[in-house]
């Protein structure tokens, strides 16, 4: 087994039951871990149609392989459940420490099934395991929590994994979050846990994770970390900038979506940079368990510390609400983190508010807060601190885009797919990046199958942004290829140098197994179909495959994308045979055998 | 001709944001970058008037040239 614990965490929550079983390792062979395994899991042990807030939902906190291991970036794990947002499969990926210290107590992943009376926390070192009352805690934001959950456990190095408000008041954009900052943010996640009255998870562990071949495993985390090290981006452009470096590139090509996807072009653009960010704002770098790119930001403003904020972030309260004030949004960054909320899902909401606002549908009368309009830095702070606490007029923000949207009568305002908030390129701009847009398993989502890569920022090679040919083909191998790496427990960011040839190197030496690339990338499609298979079942169809109106019928009004909108059903049959999907989008019966599905 | 020239990143350093400066006709961006001290290793991404572009790539007057490192990020 090498890398792996060999062990699952079991906990019911309604009848206290604590156990542990061993981790499946035939599965574990198909599904690799992580997204993958705990996502098969999911599909075999829920019935279809359950309510995502009910009992019978059950959470995965998933480890890869890799996590905790001495790969680079090896720190991620994911959070699994069935999406409170969209009753799609969530899988929502986190770095930081939390994950690794789950192995080094000996489990490959926690699964919380059932309803506690009360609120509770989960206690795990090594082999002691507990469910402890929690009912101090609750109401408490992040950092308190974590502090006075380190001062309950007298262990200063314990890990913490937590909600905050927001997951007790059951947000659909409700973050899980970790190690104080950093966070499993997408789907709505956080409302799982919070209908379970789960608080927390603490995790101490003394163990150690050992590859299957210790030589051969030196020897390829060696050549990654060289390889990691010496390319441009994970080198020197994401340590000195952090992930906000992009802000420029992506306005630079008026595809930065700016009041709720209205234009493509922000002024605000250089005044919420990475550039200015590093210039006046940053404190230091916070990277995450044994991580060499360090992207992670700590910022501080008018007195106020915290992590991040990241690019989308930057781009969710800035360009998307036309807010250019960085302080302000440093510090609307901070209220989703001590809130535990979504930091794309709550600006983009709000940039949705602004432009119901806009148009006469939200009335004045009807806020308790500050007015909704462009560009407001007191709008984005007041107004998340009230969504996280389900305030007021807040209460309808914690919802989200798409329903908020749908009680004005206006759903075609909601930047949504399958109602998840887009996140910050206008796919009006790049032909392949709106397609997986459009196909990604979780909704409207930029991180499983990244083709703003090839399409802006050239690499492994470049590809014309607005072009068709070929691109259906990249986003299916992009998204098998992201399957992959979020299974493996490393960061997506080491796609930049590393191709799969080198995940292949890594997973062969942790495990023992001997997967030539092409097997790997057989297992994330493998990976990819479950997901798909999962959502189907829940009532989706190809119908569901698509982007909002505006993207597909309102061509850019300036900027250097002007003119286009996105051509998807040029592209969608095109995907749908590379992916042995019928004209419905559902996988045939071929395909499934092939993948053992 | 007149070229409003935007640097971005590690580029800056040592060099400027944005200019608006002075070029003989038929100048191309590796001449740009040339004049700036730019080594071709630094020279990752280029947009002319937001469009992807080559280091032989021609400019016109009138064209705001963006010059990037290697980014990325998601």
């Amino acid at each position: 087994m090498g890398v792996y614990a060999g062990k699952i965490l079991r906990v019911n929550l309604t009848t206290g039951a604590v156990a542990t079983e061993p981790l499946p390792a035939e599965k574990a062979k198909l599904f690799l871990g992580g997204r993958g395994l705990a996502g098969r899991m999911l599909a075999e042990e829920i019935p279809a149609g359950i309510d995502p807030l009910g009992p019978e939902n059950k959470i995965f906190f998933a480890t890869g392989p890799l996590t905790g291991s001495a790969a680079p970036t090896g720190g991620r794990y994911m959070v699994v459940t069935k999406s409170p947002l969209n009753n799609v499969i969530a899988s929502s990926n986190s770095g930081g420490f939390w994950g690794a210290e789950l192995k080094f107590a000996g489990y490959d992943m926690v699964v919380v099934e059932g309803k506690a009376k009360e609120p509770v926390y989960i206690y795990v070192k090594d082999d002691t395991v507990e469910i402890r009352p929690a009912a101090r805690f609750w109401g408490m934001q992040t950092n308190e929590t974590v502090d006075a959950l380190l001062a309950e456990v007298g262990d200063n190095r314990a890990r913490v994994l937590n909600i905050g408000p927001a997951g007790e008041k059951l947000s659909l954009i409700a973050a899980v979050m970790n190690d104080r900052w950093r966070a499993a943010g997408r789907s709505g996640v956080g409302a799982v846990m919070g209908s379970k009255n789960l608080k927390a998870i603490v995790v101490r562990g003394s163990g150690k994770v050992e590859a299957a071949n210790p030589e051969k495993y030196k020897e390829v985390t060696g050549a990654a970390l060289k390889k990691i090290r010496e390319n441009g981006v994970t080198g020197e452009g994401l340590p000195a900038y952090g992930t906000a470096i992009l802000v420029n590139i992506i306005n630079e090509n008026g595809i930065y979506p700016t009041r709720n996807f209205q234009e493509g072009v922000f002024a605000g653009a250089e005044a919420t940079s990475g550039e200015t960010l590093a210039e006046k704002y940053l404190k230091k770098k916070d990277p995450c368990f044994r991580c060499p790119i360090a992207c992670g930001r700590y910022c501080e403003v008018d007195g106020e510390e915290g992590g991040g904020p990241e690019y989308e972030t930057i781009w969710a309260f800035g360009a998307d609400c036309g807010v250019s004030d960085l302080p302000s949004i440093i510090k609307a960054n901070n209220v989703c983190n001590e809130m535990g909320l979504d930091t794309i899902s709550a600006g983009a909401t709000i940039a949705a508010a602004m432009e119901l606002y806009q148009r006469g549908l939200i009335k004045p009368e009807e806020l308790d807060g500050p007015e909704l309009v462009w560009g407001s830095g007191e709008a984005i702070i007041e107004w998340t601190r009230k969504m996280g606490r389900a305030e007021g007029f807040g209460a309808r923000l914690a919802l989200g885009s798409a329903r908020l949207c749908e009680l004005y009568g206006a759903p075609e305002l909601s930047m949504t797919v399958k109602k998840l908030e887009l996140p910050a390129y206008d796919p009006r701009g790049v032909m392949g990046h709106g397609l997986q847009y459009a196909t990604a398993n979780r909704g409207g989502c930029h991180v499983r199958g990244y083709l703003i890569s090839p399409e802006i920022l050239g690499s492994p090679q470049a590809l014309d942004r607005f072009a068709l040919e070929g691109k259906a083909e990249w986003a299916k191998i992009f998204q098998d290829l992201t399957s992959v790496i979020d299974s493996l427990g490393v960061c997506l960011f080491t796609s930049f140098p590393l191709g799969a040839q080198d995940y292949a190197d890594l997973y062969n030496a942790a495990t023992g197994e001997s997967l030539t690339a092409e097997e790997l990338l057989a297992c994330g499609e493998r990976i990819f179909n479950n997901e798909r298979l999962f959502n189907l079942q829940e009532g989706y169809s190809a119908a569901d495959d698509t982007l909002p109106r505006r993207l597909l019928a309102e061509p850019m009004p300036e900027g250097p994308t002007k003119g286009h909108v996105h051509l998807l059903d040029k592209l969608l049959p095109e995907y749908y045979r590379l992916r042995g999907w019928d004209a419905d989008g559902v996988p045939t019966a071929e395909k499934k055998q092939a993948l053992g599905l | 001709m007149k070229i409003t020239v935007k640097l971005f990143a590690t580029l800056r350093t040592g060099r400027f944001k944005a200019e608006s400066r002075e070029y003989a006709p038929g100048t191309t961006v590796a001449g740009v970058a040339r004049e700036l001290n730019i080594p071709r290793e630094e020279l990752a991404l280029i947009l002319i008037n937001g469009r992807s572009a080559e280091p032989d790539s021609e400019l016109s007057d009138g064209d705001t040239l963006s010059l990037f490192p290697p980014v990325g990020g998601g």
